[in-house]
């Protein structure tokens, strides 16, 4: 059925006769195929996609997942991000992963398994053009089917996609249009998702389809109290919402919120579903409803700051909820300081509401408002060993020191890494005759060869 | 001024006639002083209007980095109260300069945004919160659509809204010229620091030219830029250390010396 690594260096493919592998290589390990068990562990698979990547998910037997990702993508940081982050963790866990991004579950499905990048992203509307060469066991039909296709002398998609329906209908039955309808996007195709394991979950049915952005967000607005309801008695509050649009066409569409604490306000989660539904496409319109908490944690309940003591600051946790699903959670933040004196090093991100940390950066040394991404190389003069540059040339400038602090010496960290054991950088801050205040450093001591490249570079523009 | 107020009865009643007008009278305006007698006496209410939007852009060189612009709205939000939401597109803040003006990193919450158009829209959000103490942008096309939102915006919560003007090419700056909404405009540029008797850079010192504010008048000032709390210092007079002869300093006198030379 399938092969490591390992077996796959030494020529073995799936399908090759166990007899002659085993006559081949008489040490092979050989396992009984355990297709249950395959088939549970994709489902646990799926749970953790829904939990960490979408709403969307299910099992594409035997060896894939699909995800409807329309919606979830930017929470990840844009399309391309998202699978490689999902490759990623698939590889930490100690699986080969390959994940397509198209416009339909057929193509996807294809290009994953017969498309020759394990990351591909495929533009809205190229499908087709992608489709074409790939063989015909990439569209999802019965063995006898592709090898009486193959008798015909048809083993790629496009050929077939060319070839007249109705004779290959009479012949082979409905599946090969089907198949190539759905990988073509010329029909659709239900995602039915799995489940997580007993949530706080809402539904209402409709007797007449809806589609008006404002009926929409009024069984919104009628649903997020019930559930909140359901919350409240169980004493959780909501970290992620998903709600589930069920269209009369069978298609499923999904909105995806997520908050940065426990959140059981029905005014606060009502305005952040309802900020998403102009990304819905109601289509024909929308029979069912569902509200799930996909994402519920314990709540504490919080006693409330007296005006006896200070006056309580301002709750800004649904303002950076609202921010966070408009540009995603990776991109709000504070920055918080990290012992380390390299300028590049001594900060980094976390969360904007994550707890505030205790120690600080030190103040004795005046810090540029501005830190360029990479130091910028200038050429400068400058008396060795540790004089300041007498003129630098930065991005075709001259310009000409007038004043100058520094050295500041900062030493590599060699309990970090053994390369950084010599590196040394002395910082200087300069002014030049304009008034222009700059963070300049050089790649070494001035002294000794091995501390650097004895290179100038700025780093950094002061207010 | 006040004096002049006091005199003219007349005057008071008309501004708050042309206050109620324009829709803000039933809210007592609130001000954050800048503690430099120089540039409060300057503004109309004597200090930075809250419930405002206010746009500074760097001088020169300055208009692509925003550095010395950076640092004057660091020293602003650092004075008021509460978190300072800070929206940029490419992020290069570096944070132990904010704690150096006085604004902390725990206070700073940091959006980056992928567009302008991203940019404007958590500046909006951020602004009709009002839970903030301030909110600082960092955008380059601000069109009089936008300007008008964020001011609305900003006077219906009463938070403080500055959009740092930064360009990425120095031909772009232009677009500063044009008008937006805001209730004052800032440009500030770099100068030499004041000369120390000893090798070292001294406390660096700012032009801050107030090109345009609503009910008020433009002004140039030079000041020193902003300390460990986030406050600005006014510089001793350039008079007091470059004299100028008196002929010189004044226009008139100039072209009469002119004359005088020409004649002779």
């Amino acid at each position: 059925m399938s092969v490591d690594l390992a077996a796959r260096k030494l020529g073995l493919r799936p399908g090759t006769p166990v007899a002659k592998a085993q006559a081949l290589y008489p040490d092979l390990v050989l396992m009984d195929a355990d297709p249950e068990g395959d088939r549970r562990g994709l489902e646990k698979l799926a749970l953790w996609f829904q939990h960490r990547i979408a709403p969307i998910v299910a099992v594409d037997a035997p060896d894939g997942l699909v995800l409807d990702t329309t919606g979830a993508d930017h929470l990840h940081g844009g399309e391309l991000p998202m699978l490689k982050d999902m490759v990623h963790r698939m590889a930490g866990a100690g699986f080969r992963a390959k994940a397509v991004v198209a416009d339909t579950w057929g193509a996807a499905h294809a290009i994953a398994r017969y498309g020759r990048a394990p990351i591909a992203v495929v533009p809205p509307g190229n499908t087709a053009s992608v489709l074409t060469d790939l063989p015909l066991a990439a569209l999802r039909l019965p063995p006898t089917i592709i090898e009486g296709l193959a008798t015909l002398g048809v083993s790629r998609i496009g050929p077939l996609a060319a070839m007249p329906r109705a004779p290959l209908a009479l012949r082979f039955g409905p599946d090969v249009a089907r198949r190539l309808d759905q990988a073509f996007g010329r029909i659709g195709e239900a995602i039915v998702p799995v489940r997580p394991v007993d949530p706080v979950e809402v539904s209402r049915n409709f007797a007449e389809p809806i589609g008006a952005a404002e009926t929409i967000a009024r069984y919104i607005g009628k649903l997020v109290p019930l559930l909140c309801q359901g919350l409240d008695e169980r004493g959780q509050g909501v970290r992620r919402l998903d709600l589930l649009l069920h269209r009369v066409d069978s298609r499923t569409e999904a909105i995806r919120v997520a908050t940065a604490m426990p959140v059981r306000d029905v005014k606060r989660l009502t305005r952040l579903l309802c900020e998403k539904i102009e990304t819905i496409n109601p289509g024909f319109g929308i029979e069912r409803m569902v509200l799930i908490a996909s994402l519920a944690e314990p709540m504490d309940r919080r006693q409330t700051v007296s005006s006896l003591i200070a006056e309580e600051e301002a709750d800004v946790s649904d303002l950076i909820d609202t921010l966070a699903n408009r540009v995603g959670m990776q991109a709000l933040y504070r920055f918080a300081p990290v012992e380390s004196d390299l300028p590049e090093r001594s900060f980094c991100r976390v969360p904007a509401l994550a707890p505030e940390e205790t120690k600080d950066w030190p103040e004795h040394w005046p810090r540029p408002t501005r830190l360029l991404m990479r130091p910028e190389p200038v050429q400068a003069m400058a008396e060795l060993p540790d004089q300041p540059p007498l003129f630098f040339i930065w991005r075709g400038v001259r310009r000409k020191v007038k004043c100058a602090d520094g050295p500041e010496r900062v030493f590599g960290e060699w309990w970090k890494n053994d390369a950084e054991l010599t590196i040394a950088r002395d910082y200087f801050r300069v002014e030049d005759t304009s008034g222009e205040r700059f963070w300049l450093y050089r790649a070494g001591d001035g002294e000794h060869g091995e501390t650097g490249s004895q290179g100038w570079f700025l780093h950094g523009i002061f207010g | 001024m006040t004096a002049e107020t006091h005199k003219k009865p007349g005057l008071e009643t008309l501004r708050a006639a042309i206050s109620r007008l324009e829709g803000h009278s039933d809210r007592r305006r609130r001000m954050l002083p800048f503690g430099v007698r120089e540039i409060d006496i300057r503004l109309p209410g004597g200090g930075l209007a809250l419930g405002a939007l206010h746009e500074v852009a760097g001088g020169g060189n300055d208009a692509l980095h925003s550095a010395a612009a950076g640092q004057f709205c660091a020293g602003i939000a650092a004075r008021t109260r509460g978190k300072v939401l800070w929206i940029v597109t490419r992020q290069d803040v570096f944070a132990p300069s904010l704690k150096q003006v006085g604004l902390s990193a725990r206070r700073t919450i940091f959006v980056e945004a992928s567009s302008d158009v991203d940019v404007l829209a958590c500046f909006e959000e951020g602004l009709r919160h009002g839970g903030l103490g301030a909110v600082v942008a960092e955008v380059a096309r601000l069109s009089m659509t936008a300007s008008r939102r964020l001011q609305l915006a900003a006077e219906t919560s009463g938070s403080l809204g500055i959009a740092i003007r930064r360009w990425r090419r120095q031909t772009d700056a232009a677009d500063f010229g044009q008008p937006t909404a805001s209730v004052t405009r800032w440009r500030v540029s770099v100068l030499p620091s004041v000369s120390l008797p000893v090798p070292g850079v001294g406390r660096p010192r700012w032009l801050l030219e107030l090109i345009r504010a609503r009910a008020g008048e433009c002004a140039d000032f030079e000041v020193e830029a902003c300390d460990a709390k986030g406050r600005l210092a006014p510089c001793t007079p350039v008079a007091d250390r470059l004299a100028l002869p008196a002929a010189l300093a004044d226009g008139s006198d100039q072209e009469a010396t002119w004359a005088r030379r020409a004649r002779a």
